[in-house]
């Protein structure tokens, strides 16, 4: 599997646009705090990364309606990686360009607001967009209406590891034929419908302090918070030289009943066997950082197990933007994607790594040689999903 | 060089029946599953029909706790994934890790996501939701729960997800699942799709787009495919689960073949996320994209299992698809829908049409498309009206289309015949 990166487009809690985003979180910044796209105090977890001054103009109005948030971020998201990838469409068929997203659960808010126009008004309230607008499919759907690609494309879903089986899945199809892949995801959970759907886990955090809300690795860890934004990525067959390849992918999913870091571990070390690469090989580890102590400690024990304790520098840029769905995970890819173009490890902010879990966390940003980068996304159910970006 | 793979488990929850006996019963007879709606109000709809399985969670081997916590596409996935395991007599054959499930669906625990949200709202008379939850209502809001449950319920460990693109996840779940053991990442997937739609929002949500049948005094006739009086598609439910197995699973094993899967492509109309163009371009740029993949010529194909949802558009570009696509094979080859009489289940359907070719293979019975008895002038293929055609069946396309713009195509084969 060699897939090359040719373009990314990132809609962050951190920046609007790649390099906005890649700054922040090099300065140190957080994109955390008090929710406000909804009213949240009557909700025991008051904290989101929210997309701040997300602007629908760049979207043609007739979308608005027709679109939940994380459909228009993703668009915004699908345009900014056309734009950078500056593959000249007029050279390829649009049959030979698909779209490989990932999702996590739709467009909540698009469906609660229909929920709500059903069951308080009925069904003749009921928007004519209904039909697609919430529904798992949609992203890949609308950018590939918005951009003319009628390629082989699809839908990923695996709860939060989909983020990183849509890309890998996307590479596959490379090598079956397609010239270009638009991928990755976006995904945005801000209304109470979404935060009730999170808040059920029991492992929302309900600190009401930015600073403390999100702390994976850390003694101090409670829950994740919840975030919105991604990024989607350009893949070509041919390298342009820019930016890093896909050079590997493994998926698991949990057996019950093994230690719960064994199906990380294999899925890493799949990885690993797939891009031809030796655990010394990898410079950072982009963890999946859940921020609860249980799932931390099984991630930090995998890291152990493969790399040895205290050894690859491990980082969750995530604190700083909260979890987004499937969306996290594509980010990190293009954060690690950067990471590498600049030989700069981003930093875990906030966090003080707590030493019994034996993990070499990176909680200020440095300097590295690295020439590899692993990203890490598990997902409720069990699913554990490890990508290799690199030269 | 790819791998070969072949299905060997077929497994199926659908309208008229829980079974692929009883499936295969109601397409062969005919007979249409499709009725007033029952498992809501049909009064406040413009569509009161439906398509619905007779289905009692514990009758069909789960637990009172599976019954009464698992959304009933979960259910039907997973009583159908059960039916197809055993069929293959695959179970614990496989070393965990070489083995993933792969399910489709379009719109997950959409009945249990209402259910909850109406509990939760106090029926849309509160956008703060209560924060009240049941402990299960984030497996609702990710189908990708449906893949981790049968993953569990196996011990399978390896590649597992959810592929979920409208009414083309059926066939782009299995197409997936195919393309993982061609690649050799796996050896053996549980893969299909599941949907239980069948609840006020989809109902209106259809209604608003005016996209479902309003034959509401007459509804075992009300899904009309090919047929100058058809008014949209009817509304279904259900799911089928296969085993899939690489060819070196299938020698050690021994196991018997339904058929092989011999290509798979699909494409994008970029064009709208409900509309079709007429002239079928994309869709057959995936017919013929699948054949290549066979190394199959249109005249080698003994069979066609439409789309033919019913709706005006659809029939019209799917005809003019299979023109552009198979030539003069258009002309010869039987086409039916099943659509007309199991419904539209959205997602699960494609894998339903997979479950009706690879038991023509088996039997060698072309299913017919029900309640076409007034021909559309329009539509001048053989849409193999009413009765079931015995006949040699050795070569199949199967073909979707849906929201969002997917159109795809499988092409599978009697590996007896063609190899």
């Amino acid at each position: 599997m060699t897939a090359h990166i040719t373009g990314i487009g990132v809609v962050s809690p951190l920046g609007l646009s790649r390099e906005e985003h890649w700054k922040a979180l090099l300065d140190g910044c957080s994109g955390l705090g008090p929710t406000r796209s909804f009213d949240s105090t009557r909700y025991d977890n008051p904290i989101s990364g929210e997309v701040p001054h997300f602007s629908q103009e760049e979207l043609p109005s007739r979308l608005l309606p027709a679109t939940d948030r994380m459909t228009q971020m993703s668009l915004v998201a699908a345009a900014g990686a056309f734009d950078d990838s500056g593959i000249d469409r007029d050279q390829i068929d649009p049959l030979d360009i698909g779209v490989m997203t990932a999702s996590t659960a739709g467009g909540y808010a698009f469906g609660q607001k229909e929920l709500q126009n059903l069951w308080s008004k009925g069904p003749k309230y009921v928007s004519t967009h209904q039909s697609y607008a919430w529904f798992y499919a949609v992203n890949t759907g609308q950018i590939s209406i918005r951009h003319g690609c009628q390629g082989h494309s699809g839908v990923i879903v695996a709860d939060d590891a989909g983020g990183l089986d849509a890309i890998a899945t996307a590479a596959r199809r490379l090598a079956r034929g397609n010239r270009v892949m638009l991928t990755g995801s976006v995904d945005s959970t801000m209304c109470p419908w979404g935060r009730v759907a999170h808040t059920s886990t029991g492992h929302l955090s309900k600190s009401a302090d930015p600073r403390t809300a999100y702390l994976p690795f850390d003694e101090r860890a409670g829950g994740w918070v919840n975030g919105e934004g991604g990024a989607h990525l350009v893949l070509r067959s041919e390298s342009d030289g820019r930016y890093a390849s896909v050079l590997g992918h493994g998926a698991t999913v949990d057996d019950p009943r093994a230690d719960p870091g064994a199906g990380l571990v294999q899925a890493i070390r799949l990885a690993l066997d797939a891009a031809r690469l030796r655990a010394r090989d990898i410079g950072v580890v982009f963890a999946d950082a859940a921020g609860t102590r249980q799932a931390d400690g099984a991630e930090a024990a995998a890291l152990a197990e493969v790399f040895g304790r205290n050894s690859v520098p491990v980082t969750a840029p995530k604190a700083a933007t909260g979890r987004m769905g499937c969306g996290t995970a594509s980010l990190d890819v293009a954060t690690a994607v950067l990471a590498l173009r600049d030989q700069m490890i981003p930093p875990t902010v906030n966090v003080e790594a707590d030493a019994s879990l034996g993990i070499n966390l990176c909680t200020a940003a440095a300097p590295h040689r690295i020439t590899h980068a692993l990203v890490l996304a598990r997902g409720i159910g069990g699913f554990n999903s490890a990508l290799i970006v690199g030269a | 060089m790819s791998r070969r793979v072949f299905i060997t488990g077929v497994g199926v929850v659908a309208p008229g029946g829980v079974g692929r006996d009883a499936f295969w019963d109601l397409l062969t007879q005919g007979r249409t599953a499709t009725r007033r709606l029952s498992l809501c109000d049909p009064e406040p709809f413009r569509s009161q029909v439906a398509a619905e399985v007779d289905f009692r969670a514990e009758a069909a081997g789960l637990t009172e706790q599976q019954s009464v916590e698992l959304d009933r596409a979960a259910q039907f996935a997973l009583v159908a994934a059960r039916e197809a395991v055993e069929d293959a007599g695959w179970r614990d054959t496989c070393p965990p890790g070489r083995a993933g499930v792969v399910v489709g669906s379009a719109v997950g625990a959409t009945t249990k996501l209402e259910e909850v949200y109406r509990q939760l709202s106090a029926d849309g008379s509160l956008w703060d939701v209560i924060p009240d939850s049941p402990a299960q209502l984030y497996s609702y809001f990710v189908p990708s729960s449906f893949a981790a449950g049968i993953a569990r319920e196996f011990g399978v460990t390896g590649q597992s997800g959810v592929v979920s693109t409208g009414c083309t996840s059926g066939i782009d779940a299995v197409g997936n699942a195919w393309e993982l053991i061609q690649d050799g990442i796996l050896d053996s997937v549980v893969c299909g799709a599941t949907d239980a739609p069948i609840s006020p929002i989809t109902v209106a949500c259809f209604d608003a787009i005016k996209a479902t049948s309003t034959y509401n005094d007459t509804p075992e006739t009300a899904s009309r495919p090919f047929d100058a009086t058809r008014g949209g598609f009817v509304l279904g439910e259900g799911s089928a689960m296969f085993v899939l197995e690489s060819e070196e699973s299938v020698l050690r094993r021994g196991a018997r073949v339904y058929g092989e899967i011999k290509g798979y492509a699909s494409r994008c109309n970029a064009y709208h996320m409900t509309g079709l163009k007429a002239d079928g371009r994309e869709l057959a740029q995936a017919v013929t994209a699948a054949l290549t993949q066979a190394r199959m010529d249109p005249g080698e194909l003994d069979y066609v299992n439409a789309h033919g949802s019913g709706t005006k558009q659809n029939d019209r570009h799917e005809t003019a698809a299979l023109k552009a696509s198979l030539g003069t094979a258009a002309r010869h080859v039987p086409i039916s829908s099943i659509k007309s009489m199991v419904g539209h289940s959205l997602g699960a359907i494609g894998s339903l049409e997979i479950a009706a070719c690879a038991l023509a293979l088996r039997y060698d019975v072309i299913p017919p498309t029900a309640n076409l008895t007034r021909p559309d002038p329009e539509l001048d293929l053989d849409y193999v009206p009413v009765h079931a055609r015995k006949q040699q069946t050795d070569g199949i396309l199967t073909t979707g289309s849906g929201f969002g713009g997917f159109q795809s195509a499988m092409v599978l084969a009697d590996p007896e015949k063609r190899s």
